[in-house]
C-alpha cells in the first residue's frame, strides 16, 4: 500500500462518515415518521425511500445529477445563491453515498421505533415530556442496537457505493475517486495487483461494519 | 356526591370494540375504585382521563379546568394534565435507573432540588439504596413502588393507578395492599384506582364506581355498593355468594316477608318500590352465621334449619354451600369450623340479621 493508497482509504472513510451525517437527521426523522404516524402518502413515501435499494445506481446517480447540476433544480439555486457547487466535487461523492444508504438506514431505524413500546412514550408524557424530549430520552434510546445497526449497516454499503458515486463526482484523484471507482481504475489500467490490494481493504471493513451490525441486532432479542 | 373535582360524561369505542360510556361520573377528593371485570371499560376510562385516549364525544372537567370538550375541539395534552399515571404492567422505563425514573418528571426543577425530591421520595417508599438499579433487578414489589414514586414526585394534582396490585404474586399483593392504602391516605392527592378483585375495592376505595358493560352502573362508599348492589348485574359484578329470587308475602313497617325456595325470610325493604313483588334476595356469604342445630339464641329474624352440602378451603378460610330450602353460602374462618365439627350432611342452624339481607326489585 503506498501512501496514495491509504490516503484513498481515509477519504473514502472520510466521505462515508460524512455520508452518514448528512442521511442521519432526515432519515432518523423519516423513520420515526413511518413508525409512529399515519398519513395520506404514506404508502408513496416508502416507495420512494426504497427505490435506490432496487433502482441500477446509476439511475440514482442520473437523477441526483441532473437536480444538483449547476443548471438542476437545487444545484442552480446553491450556485446563484451561495457560489457552491456540488457535482464532481467531494460534497457529490458525500450526496451519492448519502442517498444511496438511506433506504437501509431508514428500514433499520423505522423497525427499531415499530418495536418501541409505545406505552413508555405515554409515560413520559404524562410526566410532562414534550414529543422532543420523549424522541431523544425515550425512543431513540430504547431503540439504539437497531438504529445502531442500520446506521452500520448505511457506512458499509456507503463504502461501496460506485454507481451514482460516478455519476455526479466522477472520477478525479485525490479529490472524487474513492476505494471501488479506483478499484475499477486499477482494473481497467491492468494493475491487477494493485485492484486486489484495495479490495482487500474494502472486504476488511465492509466485514467489520457487517459483523457489529448483526451482532447489535442479534442481541436485542 | 358533593365536592367533585373531577367530573366526566364521554363516550368513546375502539374499531370493532364495545362503546365505552362514562355518564355523570362525579369523584371526589378520596380514593375511588373503578370496579369491574375485565373487558368493562376500566382501563379505557382511565386512560381517557389520563389524556392517553381521546374520547369520541363528551367532556371531562378536573376542578376549574377543561380537559376535554369535543364541542369546543379542546383536549389538554396528557403532558399538561398534570396526572400522576400507573399503567398496569407499571412501564419503568427499561434503560433507566430508579433514579433516572423517578427523576423524569422533575427534570426542570434545579439539579440540586431534583435530586433532594428523588431521594425524599425514594426514602418515603423504603427505596433508600436502589437508586442505581435498573428496573429488571428490582422485585415486583419494588418495581410497583418505584412506578408509584415516579408518578407522585411530580406532585400530581391527580393520581390514576390502573389495578396496581395484579402484577404481584399473592402474599407480595396482599402485603402491599395495606401498605399501598396507607401510602395514598398519607399523600392526600386524589385517586382513581383500577382494579376487579372485591378485596381490594373495600381495602383500598373510599368510593368505588361499578362499571359493567362499558357502562358506570353504580357508584357510593365502597362497603355499601358490596352489600347493596342496585340491580342483577352489579350482584353479579360484586360477586354476592347468595343471590336468589323471592316473592314478596308482604311489606310492614319498612319489613318484607319474602318467600325463597321453601323458606321465608324477613329482610329491610327501605330501598324497595312500594309495589315491588318479585324481588332478587342478596345474602353476602361472611354475614351468615353458623350454630350447632340444638343451640338456642333468638336475636337474628332470620333463622333457617340448614344443611351442609360442601365444605371448600378457600386459603385460611371455608366456603360453606347450605340447603335451607333455598341455597345458600357461608364463608368461615378454618378455626370456626373445627370448632362446630362441621362435616358434609351435618344439620346446622343457619342465621342472617334483617338488615344484612338486601332485597333487588326484580326487572325486566
Amino acid at each position: 500500500m503506498s501512501s496514495a493508497d491509504w490516503q484513498l482509504v481515509g477519504f473514502s472513510l472520510r466521505m462515508a462518515l460524512a455520508s452518514l451525517l448528512l442521511v442521519l437527521p432526515p432519515g432518523l426523522a423519516l423513520a420515526w415518521w413511518l413508525a409512529r404516524k399515519d398519513w395520506r402518502g404514506k404508502a408513496l413515501v416508502e416507495t420512494l425511500v426504497s427505490l435506490p435499494l432496487v433502482l441500477p445506481p446509476v439511475v440514482t446517480g442520473l437523477v441526483l445529477l441532473q437536480l444538483f447540476g449547476r443548471r438542476g433544480l437545487v444545484g442552480g439555486w446553491l450556485h446563484n445563491t451561495f457560489h457552491f457547487d456540488v457535482v464532481f466535487t467531494w460534497r457529490a461523492v458525500a450526496l451519492a453515498l448519502a442517498a444511496m444508504s438511506l433506504p437501509l438506514l431508514v428500514r433499520a431505524a423505522r423497525t427499531a421505533f415499530e418495536e418501541v413500546d409505545v406505552k413508555f412514550e405515554q409515560l413520559a408524557r404524562t410526566l410532562g415530556a414534550g414529543e422532543w424530549r420523549v424522541f431523544f430520552t425515550i425512543t431513540l434510546p430504547l431503540a439504539r442496537r437497531g438504529v445502531l445497526a442500520g446506521t452500520l449497516l448505511a457506512f458499509a454499503r456507503a463504502l461501496g457505493e460506485f454507481g451514482a458515486t460516478i455519476m455526479v463526482a466522477g472520477n478525479i484523484p485525490g479529490r472524487t475517486t474513492t476505494l471501488p471507482v479506483a478499484i475499477y481504475q486499477a482494473v481497467e489500467n491492468g494493475e491487477d495487483a494493485h485492484a486486489w490490494t484495495l479490495a482487500g481493504v474494502s472486504a476488511v471493513i465492509a466485514f467489520a461494519a457487517v459483523f457489529v451490525s448483526e451482532k447489535l441486532q442479534r442481541r436485542r432479542k | 356526591m358533593n365536592n367533585a373535582i373531577l367530573t366526566a360524561n364521554f363516550r368513546k369505542q375502539f374499531p370493532g370494540g364495545p362503546e365505552i360510556i362514562a355518564e355523570d361520573l362525579h369523584l371526589g377528593a378520596g380514593i375511588t375504585v373503578l370496579f369491574g371485570a375485565s373487558g368493562s371499560g376500566k382501563t379505557t376510562v382511565l386512560r381517557c382521563l389520563a389524556g392517553l385516549e381521546i374520547p369520541d364525544a363528551g367532556e371531562i372537567k378536573f376542578g376549574g379546568e377543561i380537559w376535554f370538550r369535543k364541542s369546543g375541539n379542546i383536549s389538554l395534552p396528557a403532558r399538561k394534565r398534570g396526572v400522576g399515571f400507573v399503567p398496569q404492567d407499571y412501564a419503568l422505563f427499561p434503560h433507566l435507573t430508579v433514579a433516572g425514573n423517578v427523576g423524569y418528571g422533575v427534570n426542570k426543577l434545579p439539579v440540586a432540588e431534583r435530586a433532594a425530591r428523588v431521594a425524599e421520595t425514594l426514602r418515603w417508599l423504603g427505596l433508600a439504596g436502589l437508586e442505581r438499579r435498573l428496573p429488571r433487578e428490582l422485585s415486583g414489589g419494588q418495581q410497583q413502588r418505584v412506578a408509584l414514586a415516579r408518578a407522585v414526585v411530580t406532585r400530581p394534582k391527580h393520581l390514576l393507578l390502573d389495578e396496581p396490585l395484579a402484577a404481584l404474586d399473592t402474599p407480595t399483593r396482599l402485603r402491599l395492599r395495606g401498605e399501598l392504602r396507607h401510602l395514598l391516605r398519607q399523600l392526600g392527592i386524589p385517586t382513581i384506582l383500577v382494579t376487579h378483585d372485591r378485596f381490594e375495592a373495600l381495602a383500598l376505595g373510599d368510593d368505588v364506581v361499578v362499571l359493567h358493560d362499558g357502562r358506570n352502573v353504580q357508584h357510593g362508599a365502597a362497603p355499601e355498593v358490596f352489600s347493596r348492589p342496585v340491580n342483577l348485574a352489579v350482584a353479579e359484578i360484586t360477586a354476592v355468594e347468595t343471590v336468589q329470587p323471592g316473592k314478596i308475602l308482604e311489606m310492614r313497617d319498612g319489613l318484607a316477608t319474602v318467600a325463597v325456595g321453601d323458606a321465608r325470610l324477613i329482610a329491610l325493604a327501605e330501598d324497595l318500590p312500594a309495589d315491588a313483588r318479585e324481588v332478587y334476595v342478596c345474602i353476602r356469604a361472611e354475614d351468615v352465621i353458623l350454630m350447632k342445630a340444638d343451640t338456642v339464641q333468638s336475636s337474628p329474624r332470620n333463622r333457617w334449619a340448614a344443611t351442609v352440602l360442601k365444605l371448600a378451603r378457600e386459603g385460611p378460610l371455608v366456603r360453606v354451600s347450605l340447603d335451607c330450602g333455598f341455597p345458600l353460602m357461608a364463608l368461615l374462618t378454618q378455626s370456626a369450623c373445627e370448632e362446630l365439627a362441621l362435616r358434609e350432611g351435618m344439620q346446622m342452624v343457619a342465621l342472617v340479621k334483617a338488615p344484612q339481607v338486601h332485597l333487588i326489585a326484580f326487572t325486566r
